[in-house]
């Protein structure tokens, strides 16, 4: 009866819409509440601590109802629209990105061929959404904020772009489920399998540091650097838009890891596990190895000091974008000759 | 394969269909995939919609002349907003462009980078060296230094 109900393309779809609705604060609630209490261990602070009763573990939930009683302030200078338009931008280009994360096998929102490609691509829509809150919000930090979040954003998109390429050429296709399977049959059915990290190193860390660098965190918050620009872009936003852009940050953090893990290291795949098993270990294993993964980012947050603003447009130029092309070649030819 | 079980159902049908002989069935697979992240797009609007709606019932609006002055650490604005700056970066969104597009010609081969065997290779690193050089060329011109 629900197997049939399933069936239906429409009834599905809004299954998967409710889904992926109610997963995209609960992320955003892991990954800030990790955020909040990591931050305290390596600060060596307690971190919230009364709310919830214990271990402070209602904190954002707290915050979040406390965005609702907030004002909503526009700045009369302001373009109106764009102004209000922009954190919807945002948070459309976090929520789409969760359309191609394979969760086990056949356990996906919607199996895309172009998988990766979509994926780069769409999360390309929040830039627009940043830039549009800079400018529109009439506010000179809120300017340089924007014009800087637009500066690196277009030049990290290249190395996270074409750091995935070496992915795709060992996998022969961009469908993320495809590349989870590439990786689970590398010595065929049965076999051990390879986690694409250990070819694609140079491609894995390239990824990590360009995502780091699309994500806007330490230590590349240029953008929002407040010892200089107040918080950039958003000074000027309040209440729950204000809220809308550390959703869509915390969302895009989740996203962005599980595509790195699905491309790099395996996905939903765990050698050893049958197809069946997968299908109700897959989701766990990908938290997992995304938890991982956010793990590592915010531990880069509290030992890397923020980099100058010409030193990162170095780093992604000069070093990133030619050693991925060098990455791209060398990976093609030990592919083909090989 | 999945086995057509209530978990199997969701999503196991793109694999099915997409590979279907019957055009008809290839197609409604196809129109799915932009529907579906139509529809993905659309919940982001829904979402700030729907939670920007139950916050305008909460919260107060009480809006003053101070409130809306644009925020500049306390003291009354200066000058407009829209105030000039020098955009160090429209270099670089030249430079990106020609890198982007080099990227949508470089993932069609990388699909095909098997079948197309050495003279793939050759081609493509060609190619490389060619957008390699043209980056070199603009690091000379000093288009990355800053001053």
């Amino acid at each position: 009866m629900i197997a049939d109900l399933l069936s239906n393309f429409w009834v599905l779809l809004a299954v998967k819409v409710l889904i992926v609705a109610a997963l995209i604060p609960v992320a955003g609630l892991v990954v800030g509440f990790a955020e909040l209490k990591l931050s305290a261990k390596m600060q060596s602070r307690v971190g919230p601590y009364f709310a919830g009763g214990r271990w402070g573990w209602a904190q954002l939930l707290a915050d979040g109802i406390k965005f609702f009683q907030k004002e909503d302030i526009v700045p009369e200078n302001a373009d109106r629209p764009v102004f209000k338009i922009a954190p919807a931008l945002v948070l459309m280009g976090a929520v789409a990105l969760w359309v191609v994360i394979p969760w086990g096998p056949g356990l996906v929102f919607r199996d895309l061929d172009v998988g990766i490609f979509y994926a780069l691509a769409i999360s390309s829509i929040s830039t627009i959404g940043v830039l549009m809150a800079g400018w529109a919000s009439a506010n000179k930090y809120s300017l340089i904020g924007g014009l800087r979040a637009a500066g690196q954003l277009i030049a990290y998109e290249l190395p996270l772009v074409l750091a995935v390429v070496g992915v795709v050429i060992m996998a022969g296709t961009m469908s993320l489920e495809g590349i989870v399977r590439a990786q689970a049959g590398w010595f065929g059915e049965g076999g051990p399998g390879l986690p694409f990290v250990i070819p694609q190193f140079v491609g894995f860390v390239i990824f990590m540091i360009a995502a780091l660098a699309e994500l806007t965190r330490i230590p590349f918050d240029m953008p929002i650097a407040e010892s200089e620009l107040v918080m950039g872009y958003l000074t000027e936003y309040s209440g729950f838009r204000f809220l809308f852009f550390f959703l869509a940050e915390f969302s895009n953090m989740f996203a962005l890891s599980a595509i790195a893990a699905t491309a790099f290291l395996g996905g939903y795949w765990m050698p050893g596990l049958t197809e069946s098993q997968l299908t109700f270990a897959g989701p766990l294993i990908l938290v997992a190895k995304v938890m991982v993964l956010v793990f590592l980012m915010i531990w880069f947050r509290w030992t890397f000091p923020r980099l100058r603003e010409d030193q990162l447009q170095t780093l992604a130029w000069k070093w990133l974008i030619p050693i991925a092309l060098v990455n791209i070649v060398a990976t093609g030819i030990l592919k083909v000759v090989i | 394969m999945v086995e057509d079980g209530e978990l199997g159902a969701l999503g196991a049908d793109s694999y099915t269909r997409r590979g279907h002989p019957d055009a008809q069935v290839r197609m409604s697979a196809y129109f799915q995939d932009y529907v579906t992240v139509g529809v993905f797009i659309a919940l982001g609007a829904v979402l700030v919609a729907v939670m920007l709606g139950i916050a305008a019932v909460l919260r107060p609006n009480n809006p003053t002349r101070t409130k809306q002055l644009t925020y500049e650490c306390g003291v009354d604005p200066v000058g407009a907003g829209w105030s000039q700056t020098y955009v160090r970066y429209y270099v670089f969104g030249l430079l990106f462009v020609v890198f982007d597009v080099e990227a949508v010609f470089v993932f069609p081969w990388a699909v095909a980078a098997e079948r197309l065997g050495l003279f793939g290779v050759v081609a493509i690193t060609i190619f490389m060296l060619t957008l390699i050089e043209g980056l070199a060329y603009a690091i000379k011109k000093g288009v990355l230094r800053w001053e």
